[in-house]
């Protein structure tokens, strides 16, 4: 176990390291002026001496190593720079909202998993069935709908047209505080939505996986001791598929952090994902490279964390590397 | 001594099997929409900047099929230029993103040993990474523009293709026929360009093709996001930003035209991918796996 992080390790470090070099060199090649994007429109009143001055004391004019070396020693010292679009500490940034978008991803991903293990399973006991046809056509059809637009509809007819959820935001406009009914109530539609758009792909692997092993011999041979179907397929057959269903969670991740950066975007919740769309459009490195450094590693040690959790599940498996 | 009959195989009919109705389909929406999409400006040209103000926030209708949106633009009209960006844009990332992780599968599969080893877990790495996230960081530092966007779907979509690469390689490497070439003397090169190459590239071409959806996801996303292209100009994702602002004024069309255009191609080309898999290689059961 020790091995297998350490030689996990061995490459995550260098590719999270090459991640921040390019990124780095990309926003140097960037057009955008760090000390014309501080000054504003003051830049046009600012004498040229005192923009001289500012840029010399930020250093923007310093060799490229010397700036990135600057950057990543500030970053692993826990100073993440400035946001030069919102002009507030980027770890203040950070810290107000990573909340909400852990709350959005972890509640998506119980839903997920509790659907696609349900519904998966069922569809596996009834192969060929109408709901296991009924299920794998909407899984295929919600598959090619971009996340978005998908929230879009469901504001259309949940919000507009029945009026049953708010539209977007995480509070009702007149709340003072984020009352715990209040943020659920706003949270519905979110969160239906990504596990909407995220349940196909976990759901079809839950239904192969399940039916493969409903052919195997202990499930032949449960059936023959005569045990209960539903004790069968729950105890037996799902048992055996639950393993490489676990380590597949972690590499979905990502996919699952890409959707909550368009739901919070479609419905202005205050996440990471919505305020990293903002600092993009307004070319706010310091801000969006942190958040996109800090999500890749977060990622990762989940990752990490799914692969030792199987391990320890199954002493059979061992994960090269 | 009596002949050996054979059973002759049988010629096929032209007649659609039920399972075929779903692929028949797929094709035409698919041919449909490249024509429309090649013939578009010769046939019904559009000024991308050009508005209505008379004829803002029509439902769908006779003249406008698509509705207009809250500028008076004709909804179908803008789709249809909208899906000729996003399928050139799905095209050309996708099958940059395919030489690239071709070149990286295939330097893997090739070499073997710790080179081998070496570069897949790097593989590793790079797919556990938020692409949606590293995209939108290339695009927002590169200034949103055609060439951004497809440099941000490449970057981040060449890892399947060089997983494909690679284990079709390692496991055709253990094959009698590569032995008996290289028993019969043929060089490095020949075997590579008479023995795994009209193997490989089938499927690489498969992978391509399976790409070109998530592709044109990508860069619906990031314009969507308004990352994309430039908001005048017409593109699927810009749509349907557009149309997030109708939505709250009762006008549906202006999101929902552009976002069924994208998923009735997306879903075609998905579908017919599965369906020439199934051709490729029977073993692999029909599976839409996206």
């Amino acid at each position: 176990m020790i091995k297998l992080i350490r030689r996990r390790l061995a490459v995550a470090v260098p590719v999270l390291f090459a991640t921040s070099v390019g990124m780095f060199l990309l926003g140097a090649s960037s057009p955008m002026d760090p000390a014309m994007q501080y000054a504003g429109a003051a830049a046009f009143t600012t004498s040229p001496e005192n923009m001289a001055e500012l840029r010399a004391n930020w250093g923007v004019d310093d060799p490229l190593p010397v700036r990135y070396l600057r950057w990543l020693g500030n970053l692993l010292q826990g100073d993440l720079g400035w946001s030069t679009t919102r002009h507030e500490d980027v770890a203040a940034v950070i810290g107000a909202r990573a909340g909400w978008t852990l709350l959005l991803i972890g509640i998506t991903l119980a839903v997920v998993l509790a659907g696609s293990l349900l519904l998966g399973t069922i569809a596996a006991y009834r192969r060929g069935g109408l709901l296991d046809r009924g299920l794998r056509a909407g899984a295929y059809a919600v598959e090619s709908m971009p996340v978005f637009w998908l929230a879009l509809a469901a504001i259309a007819v949940f919000s507009l047209a029945l009026g049953w959820f708010p539209a977007g935001g995480l509070t009702d406009v007149r709340a003072t505080g984020t009352g715990v009914g209040d943020v659920a109530h706003h949270l519905v539609l979110p969160v239906t939505v990504l596990a909407v758009s995220q349940t196909p792909w976990f759901l079809l692997f839950v239904r192969d996986s399940v039916a493969e092993s409903l052919r195997d011999d202990h499930v032949l041979a449960a059936r023959a001791r005569g045990l209960a179907g539903r004790t069968v397929l729950f105890g037996h057959a799902l048992r055996t598929a639950l393993l490489p269903f676990l380590t597949l969670v972690g590499t979905h991740l990502p996919e699952l952090v890409g959707g909550s950066v368009l739901v919070e975007t479609v419905f202005s919740l205050p996440g990471l994902g919505a305020v990293s769309v903002q600092a993009a459009l307004g070319s706010d490195f310091p801000l969006l490279a942190a958040i996109t450094l800090i999500t890749t590693a977060m990622v990762l040690t989940a990752n990490l964390a799914t692969d030792l959790a199987y391990t320890a599940a199954d002493p059979r498996v061992r994960i090269d590397g | 001594m009596a002949d050996l009959a054979l059973a002759r195989p049988r010629r096929r009919t032209l007649r659609l099997r039920s399972g075929h109705v779903g692929t028949t389909l797929a094709a035409l929406v698919l041919a449909g929409a490249v024509l429309a999409g090649l013939a578009a400006p010769l046939l019904w040209p559009l000024d991308q900047s050009a508005i209505a103000l008379d004829n803002i926030a029509q439902p769908p209708s006779l003249a406008h099929p698509g509705g207009t949106d809250d500028l008076g633009r004709d909804g179908l009209h803008r789709s249809l230029y909208g899906l000729r960006v996003s399928l050139l844009v799905g095209l050309v990332a996708a099958v940059v993103a395919t030489v690239i992780g071709g070149l990286v599968g295939g330097i893997a599969g090739l070499l073997g040993g710790w080179p081998d080893r070496l570069l897949m877990r790097v593989v590793d790495t790079i797919s556990a990474l938020p692409h949606l996230l590293l995209g939108i960081f290339i695009v927002a530092m590169l200034r949103p523009s055609l060439g951004a966007v497809i440099l941000s779907i490449a970057l981040t979509h060449w890892l399947s293709t060089a997983r494909i690469v690679r284990s079709e390689l390692l496991s055709l490497r253990t094959r009698p026929f590569i032995d008996a070439a290289i028993a019969g003397g043929a060089s490095r090169a020949r075997i590579l360009r008479r023995h795994l190459l009209p193997h490989i590239l089938p499927k690489i071409a498969l992978a391509t093709t399976l790409m070109i959806p998530h592709a044109v996801w990508h860069e619906t996303s990031l314009s969507f996001l308004g990352l994309g292209l430039p908001p005048h100009l017409a593109s699927l994702g810009n749509m349907i930003n557009d149309g997030q602002r109708s939505l709250l004024t009762g006008a549906w069309w202006a999101s929902i035209v552009p976002g069924a255009v994208i998923v009735m191609v997306t879903l075609a080309i998905a579908a017919l991918a599965a369906r020439w898999r199934d051709r490729l290689d029977p073993r692999v059961r029909a599976e839409l796996n996206l």
